[in-house]
Formats: structure tokens, C-alpha cells, sequence
């Protein structure tokens, strides 16, 4: 994947193993993010060389639409506001194509992000809200949609240091649901609490396996990095 | 009490009611001896009903009708008075004549349903006069209807004045059907300590013609104002939107906010304006005009919505 010519992303080779939290760590600049919308396949973000396979079927080609019809979806770093847009019906958009969804799903996904149904349901997902109410409520949204992959874009930006557990803890109740979730991150908490880990650095997966042996190795060897001088050796 | 009831339950009657559910009334208010209602079909008045607090004058004329509602002072009327101003043929014009006064210290709800679902060659036209006395509260809400043909042009105009310490608010939504023509006309003089808020928000398509002119003269000290306009625009569609606001008084604030979103090869022009004379005052404003927000697609679309029906919903919630 390349922009102005200059490729963004370079040999990735990544693969999430079924109900499995995989974090994505590195530096700014990584390609973290550029990778996540790759996968959702966001406009700009297409293919350029490799494929992408999801339960053994090439998306490689996919829009946006089709890769989420097939289970896959992607909460932003920095949530859409929608003005006019009530979180009900923000949350009932996901859940429109498995047949919809119940009041009582509607209050338990809110719930479930730490907010209090009776004061979100009816409001809307705009300008009256917080970016950290709008990003738990778009986490609320992925609960709702009950995806097989969950592309995690930074969920903990915006939100407060003490709800960090409550992050974490949301990640875990994604993958006891069923969901495989690929989680982008700086947190070395979030990172610790995944099943696995791979390092980001300059548009390449440097190093992929436990996440607190990978964790550890980006503390240590990757900050501050020099890797634009000298772009590291891909192991 | 002074309460007027004149009812004619003919088949017209049934017509416009079924046009008022089209506009998204619900008919069923129209009926209600305890709510006060008014329902003008071309110009014919089908029904009036007014409560205690309200006198309610109308005199039918060639074109249309002439109404003077008067809510009486010190009366704070508690169930919204329902409105309905339609023509059902094809063909027409429907002149609307209104004066409206709310005394002082009196309070109202107005919700008007204006529909139109047949319009091949319809003009409607709406001339008002609306004082809001000192301390009273008048607000109105008006939807349209337009059908699908867009043969119509709709031509209300306003002239408001708010006493000290008065408020209105007005929301104008014509987001069903087609526009048509329209040339929307409201002018506020606002005395010290009043508040006017007017929303204006319109969905124009094909080669509909939308020009909407707010202007609030903010006229005595700490009167406050906002005209907010949202406007969807696509196809051959135009729009020209002038939102202004005078700033004229010590401590008056007032702002004007337009955002436009436009698809196909819809044309938009906004201009907000705001004019100051007094150095205390504060006017501000923000306009948008652009596509819709890719971002907000794009997370629709990862919900397993296609890109159309994901920009129909963001355009909807913009207008709701």
C-alpha cells in the first residue's frame, strides 16, 4: 500500500488465529493505523500487492460493505460524529444484518462501556458528546454487531487512565463472544493482556509472537527510534 | 371560554387529513374538541376549533385565508394548537394571510403541517405578522409536503417582532418529497433580553430551487439569537442560503450557523452575514458547504451498510 509513491506498507505477513486478541504496537508513524484501514479496505487504503483472506476466502477485493457482511469491522481511533443520529439507532445499524436488535441488547452493550442507557439511548451521536462518550459508544457498536474480526484502532484514545482495565476487560468480552480481535495500540497493558503481539516499524511487522516478550523489545530497543535513519532489518 | 367549532366532515375534510398524515401530522389532533386546531384547504376553512386563552379569527377570501389567532395575555396555552394548510388538487393557489399575537406574559405551541401531495402547478404563499408581546413565549414548528412532482412554489414570508423579554423559536423542515420552489423570507426584530432561535432545514433534489433569507436585528440589550440552517442538496438542485444577523445593543449576542451537504451536481451558495453598531454587542457565524463526511460513511459502511443507504442516514440525521 503506497501513498505519493512512497509505499506505507511494506511485507506484511500477518495471520489472527480464530477468537485470538493480536495487538499491533509501534511508534508513531508505524503504519498501525494504515494497516487497520487496509484491512477494512477504506477508500485509498487498497491493495497494492499480497492478498488478504478471511476464512479461506480471498477479500483481497472487497469494498467496505462486503468485508463487513463477511464479519469484519473497524472501530476508529478518532470516532465519526453524526449529527442527528441517536446512539440507539447508531447501535442498531450494526445489528441490522444478523436481524436486529432487542432493547435489553441495546441497554447491555451500553452498560457494558460504562455508560448508563437511560441517559445515552435517546441522545445523539454528535456534537453533544464527549470524544471519549462517542468512542466508548462506537465500542458499544462493535458489541452490538457481534463481529468475527474486531480491528481495534488505539480504543483506548480519548478515554480516561482509570478505564483502562474496563478496555481491556471489553477486549476480553469480545473474544469470550466469539470475535477474533486485532487491536491497535501504544499500551503496553492492552498489548499484555493479548494472546499474541506483533511490532509495527516503518510499514513493516518486525517481530511477531508473545506479547510480553514483544512488549519488552519495543520498550527497549524501539524508543526512542532511529529506524527513519536506519530502517531496521525485518526478522 | 370562547371556543369555535366549525366542522365540516366532508370528503375534503377527509382528503386533507390524509394529507396531513403524509406530512407527518397525526389527523387525529385535527378532531380533538380539547385541543385547538385549524384546517384551511385551499381557502376554505374546515375546521376551527380555539381553546380558553384563544381567539381565533379567519375570513376566507379569494386565494386563501385571512387568520388572526390571539393568545391572551397572561394565558400559558398547555396543549400545542395544531395546524393544517393544504390543497390537495394538482392545480392552485392557496394565499394564507396570518397575523398572530401573543400577549404578554402568554406562552404557545404551534405545530403547522403544511401539504401539498398532489402539486402539478401549485403556489402557496404565506404572509405573517407575528408579535410576541413582552415576557411571552411563542414557538412554531412548521413541516412541509410536497409530493413528488416539485411542481410547486412556496413563497412564505414573516415579519416578527419580539418584546422585551420574549422569545420565539421557529423550526421550518421540508425534507419529504420534493421542495419544488421555494423562497423563504423571515425578518426578526429583536428587543432587550428576548430570545430567537430560527432552524431551517430543507432536502432539495432534481431541479428543485431552494433561497432562504433569515434576518434577526438584534435590537435591544442582551437579546440572543441563533439561525441555524441545514440543507441537503443533490442533483440538479440549488440553493442559496443569507443568514443575517445585526448586532445593535449592548450584550447582544447572536450567531448563524449554516452546514450544506451536496451530492451529484447540486449547486450551493452560503452566506452568513453579521453586521455590528454597538461595541458591546457579539455576532458570530460558521458555514459549511461540502460533501458528506467520509469518515461517517466509511464507519456506516463497516457496519455492513452500502455506501448509499450509509449517506441517506447521515443526510436524514442532518435534517432530523
Amino acid at each position: 500500500m503506497s501513498r505519493d509513491g512512497k509505499k506505507i506498507l511494506r511485507g506484511i505477513n500477518l495471520e489472527v488465529g480464530d477468537q485470538e486478541i493480536h495487538s499491533i504496537i509501534g511508534s508513531n508513524g508505524a503504519g498501525k493505523s494504515t494497516l487497520a484501514y487496509t484491512l477494512m479496505g477504506l477508500q485509498g487504503y487498497e491493495h497494492e500487492e499480497g492478498s488478504l483472506t478471511f476464512n479461506g476466502e480471498d477479500i483481497t477485493k472487497l469494498t467496505i460493505t462486503e468485508r463487513a457482511r463477511r464479519g469484519i469491522t473497524l472501530a476508529w481511533q478518532e470516532p465519526a460524529r453524526f449529527e442527528g443520529l441517536k446512539v440507539r439507532d447508531f447501535l442498531a445499524i450494526g445489528a441490522k444484518a444478523r436481524g436486529g436488535i432487542t432493547e435489553e441488547e441495546l441497554r447491555e452493550a451500553l452498560i457494558k462501556v460504562d455508560l448508563k442507557p437511560d441517559k445515552y439511548l435517546d441522545r445523539e451521536v454528535g456534537e453533544t458528546l464527549s470524544g471519549g462518550e462517542r468512542k466508548r459508544i462506537e465500542l458499544a457498536s462493535i458489541i452490538t454487531m457481534k463481529p468475527k474480526l474486531a480491528i481495534l484502532d488505539e480504543p483506548d484514545s480519548g478515554i480516561d487512565v482509570v478505564s483502562l482495565k474496563e478496555i481491556i476487560n471489553f477486549i476480553q468480552a469480545l473474544k469470550e463472544n466469539g470475535s477474533s480481535v486485532l487491536v491497535i495500540t501504544h499500551r503496553e497493558e492492552i498489548a499484555a493482556s493479548s494472546d499474541k503481539a506483533s511490532l509495527m516499524c516503518e510499514g513493516a511487522i518486525l517481530k511477531s509472537g508473545d506479547p510480553l516478550e514483544i512488549s519488552e523489545f519495543f520498550k527497549n530497543r524501539c524508543i526512542p527510534c532511529d529506524s527513519r535513519a536506519s530502517p531496521p532489518k525485518v526478522v | 371560554m370562547s371556543q369555535v367549532t366549525l366542522k365540516t366532515l366532508s370528503a375534503e375534510m377527509a382528503e386533507i387529513s390524509s394529507a396531513y398524515t403524509a406530512a407527518g401530522g397525526d389527523a387525529t389532533v385535527l378532531h380533538k374538541h380539547e385541543l385547538a386546531s385549524l384546517v384551511v384547504s385551499g381557502n376554505r376553512v374546515l375546521n376551527a376549533n380555539g381553546t380558553e386563552g384563544i381567539v381565533l379569527e379567519k375570513h376566507e377570501t379569494e386565494h386563501g385565508v385571512d387568520i388572526k389567532m390571539t393568545i391572551k395575555k397572561g394565558y400559558k396555552i398547555p396543549l400545542p394548537v395544531h395546524l393544517c394548510f393544504g390543497l390537495v388538487p394538482k392545480d392552485g393557489l392557496q394565499e394564507i394571510k396570518m397575523d398572530f399575537v401573543a400577549e404578554e406574559d402568554s406562552a404557545v405551541e404551534l405545530i403547522a403541517h403544511c401539504t401539498f401531495p398532489n402539486a402539478v402547478n401549485v403556489i402557496h404563499k404565506m404572509d405573517a405578522r407575528i408579535l410576541i408581546g413582552k415576557n411571552a413565549s411563542l414557538k412554531y414548528t412548521e413541516t412541509h409536503f410536497h409530493g413528488p412532482h416539485g411542481g410547486i412554489r412556496v413563497i412564505p414570508k414573516a415579519l416578527i417582532k419580539i418584546e422585551e423579554g420574549g422569545s420565539y423559536c421557529t423550526n421550518f423542515s421540508l425534507i419529504s418529497g420534493r421542495v419544488g420552489y421555494l423562497e423563504f423570507d423571515y425578518s426578526v426584530d429583536a428587543e432587550k433580553d428576548s430570545i430567537c432561535e430560527m432552524v431551517t432545514k430543507v432536502y432539495g433534489k432534481k431541479n428543485d430551487k431552494i433561497k432562504i433569507l433569515e434576518k434577526i436585528s438584534l435590537n435591544g440589550e442582551n437579546a440572543r439569537s441563533v439561525i441555524k440552517s441545514r440543507l441537503a442538496i443533490t442533483d440538479n438542485a440549488e440553493s442559496e442560503f443569507r443568514g443575517i444577523t445585526e448586532g445593535r445593543a449592548p450584550r447582544a449576542r447572536g450567531h448563524v450557523d449554516c452546514m450544506e451537504v451536496i451530492q451529484g451536481n447540486a449547486k450551493a451558495e452560503a452566506i452568513p452575514i453579521v453586521r455590528v453598531d454597538n461595541p458591546l454587542a457579539k455576532v458570530t457565524h460558521e458555514a459549511a458547504i461540502g460533501c458528506v463526511d467520509k469518515k461517517e460513511v466509511e464507519t456506516l459502511m463497516a457496519s455492513g451498510l452500502e455506501e448509499d443507504d450509509a449517506i441517506d442516514i447521515i443526510v436524514k440525521g442532518m435534517l432530523a
